[in-house]
């Protein structure tokens, strides 16, 4: 079965597979994230808010990503993002968007409705007792989110949201379908290329289980350390 | 914007040179209904087992399903798409893997495989939490009665867990309808490919990809609706979750 099996095409593209397509595996992951759980955390604050103008409109987009596909979201993005550019410059002409600034977007935007549902649950997890006393105590709206609720809140679904994180890390990989490379993209071009598909397949499969593997049992570890006892 | 908008471009003809473009969409819908279909029929099958498993008392019946869950949960499905269409028909005896390359519509069952498999690692935890979930004593209970271990999972402890586990089986069965498009990497024709396809060829970007998003929106709605139905048949009396029937004449 391993007869004719060929170590060295890993070896030979392992500078391409690590620094150009993890390192953009990586990086989208990372900004996907920050982006994704800024504009989540606002995305549930609006869904909890008193008024139907806030909360109709951030249900729709939720409930929009979340019944579509996420290959189907890539390529919507991909051919939006430059007309969403065009709108906000004010240009002409559609903008030229980069890939990686496309991915980006489409990432942060798409997982942004999955972060919201988990800041929605660590923000109802919250006693109400908490606000009632950041209320008597008379503080706003904003300071009460900021002091009071969101941090809490926040730290009681971090676990949550690092395992979310791992899922959109080896989501990632579905940038493939707009060709775009990551390391999953990087692995397939050297495998077309020398012809080497099941030593590139195999080796990618690999990476991506110790990495997502190692993760996983690193968030339990935290899990079990920051767990609030009450 | 400059974008030319074209809404009746459904109803021209694709270049298949048959079917409209409105049908092409249909055909994509049912492949990918017929591909999620199958694929749960496997993900329940093996994740059922595999989470009964990792709850007996058999250290390595318990070793060996977490090996199994981590396995497929731990890498991506685009990845093991790969693995099963193009590695696979390799590293399997010639003979088998010639066939395996031959048959006629082989995107469509290493879909079904990779992605019912793929799935059974997610169910067979919520399978585990459900098993979990139900009190000790009807575990050995069943015991005590005499039955066997495998008689009381069936008669005692899976009846009860499916039960509970509805509203999450509901959620996995939505992802594994909208998991099926990463087939279109391995050429099944379902419906984002065809979307994809009808862009490429009419150049109506937007007009496509609206379409495929109401379609699955669509499916959404029907499927939750109709686990739903299901849901309320299948309640327990005595959990919160039952609404008790109108009292009969």
């Amino acid at each position: 079965m391993f007869a004719n099996f060929d170590f060295d095409v890993i070896l030979r593209s392992l500078p391409y597979l690590f620094y150009q397509g993890m390192t953009f595996t990586v990086l989208l992951t990372v900004l996907a994230t920050l982006g994704g759980i800024v504009i989540g955390t606002l995305l549930a604050l609006m869904r909890l808010s008193r008024f139907a103008f806030l909360t109709v409109p951030a249900a729709a987009y939720v409930n929009l990503m979340r019944s579509v596909p996420f290959v189907l979201m890539i390529f919507w993005f991909y051919f939006l993002v430059p007309y969403i550019g065009q709108w906000i410059t004010l240009s002409p002409r559609p903008l030229q968007v980069g890939a990686f600034t496309s991915c980006v977007v489409t990432f942060t935007l798409f997982e942004a409705a999955f972060f919201c549902e988990i800041m929605r649950a660590g923000i109802q997890s919250i006693p109400r007792g908490q606000l009632a006393a950041a209320q008597a105590l008379g503080m706003t709206y904003p300071t009460t989110m900021g002091y009071v609720i969101l941090p809490q809140a926040f730290r009681n679904m971090v676990p949550v949201l690092l395992t979310q994180t791992i899922v959109l890390f080896q989501d990632t990989s579905l940038v493939y379908v707009i060709s775009v490379t990551d390391f999953l993209g990087a692995a397939s071009k050297v495998a077309q290329r020398d012809g080497r598909l099941v030593e590139m397949y195999l080796f990618a499969a690999c990476v991506y289980f110790v990495i997502s593997l190692t993760a996983s049992r690193a968030v339990q570890h935290l899990q079990r350390r920051i767990a609030i006892i009450r | 914007m400059n974008y030319h908008w074209n809404w009746p471009i459904f109803w021209e003809l694709s270049p298949d040179g048959v079917h409209t473009y409105f049908q092409t969409l249909m055909l994509g819908t049912a492949w990918t209904l017929a591909t999620a279909g199958c694929a749960w029929i496997i993900a329940l099958a093996f994740g059922s087992l595999v989470g009964v498993l990792r709850t007996t008392p058999m250290t390595w019946a318990v070793r060996l399903g977490n090996i199994y869950v981590e396995l497929f949960r731990n890498i991506p499905l685009l990845v093991q798409m790969f693995l099963w269409y193009f590695v696979l028909p390799e590293v399997v005896p010639r003979a088998f893997g010639t066939w395996l390359k031959q048959l006629p519509d082989a995107s469509f069952y290493t879909a079904v495989v990779a992605l019912g498999l793929y799935m059974s690692a997610r169910i067979a935890e919520q399978v585990r939490a459900g098993i979990l979930s139900l009190p000790r004593g009807q575990r050995l209970a069943g015991l005590a009665l005499g039955l066997t271990l495998p008689q009381t999972y069936l008669y005692v402890l899976l009846p009860m867990t499916y039960r509970i586990i509805m509203p999450p089986l509901t959620s996995e069965f939505l992802n594994t309808i909208k998991n099926s498009a990463v087939a279109l990497t391995i050429g099944l024709m379902e419906l984002t490919a065809r979307a994809r396809a009808m862009q490429e060829f009419s150049f109506q970007v937007f007009e496509a990809f609206t379409a495929a998003t109401i379609i699955y929106i669509v499916i959404n709605i029907f499927v939750t609706f109709g686990m739903r139905l299901i849901e309320r048949r299948v309640a327990m009396p005595g959990y919160l979750g039952f609404k008790a029937p109108a009292a009969g004449h």
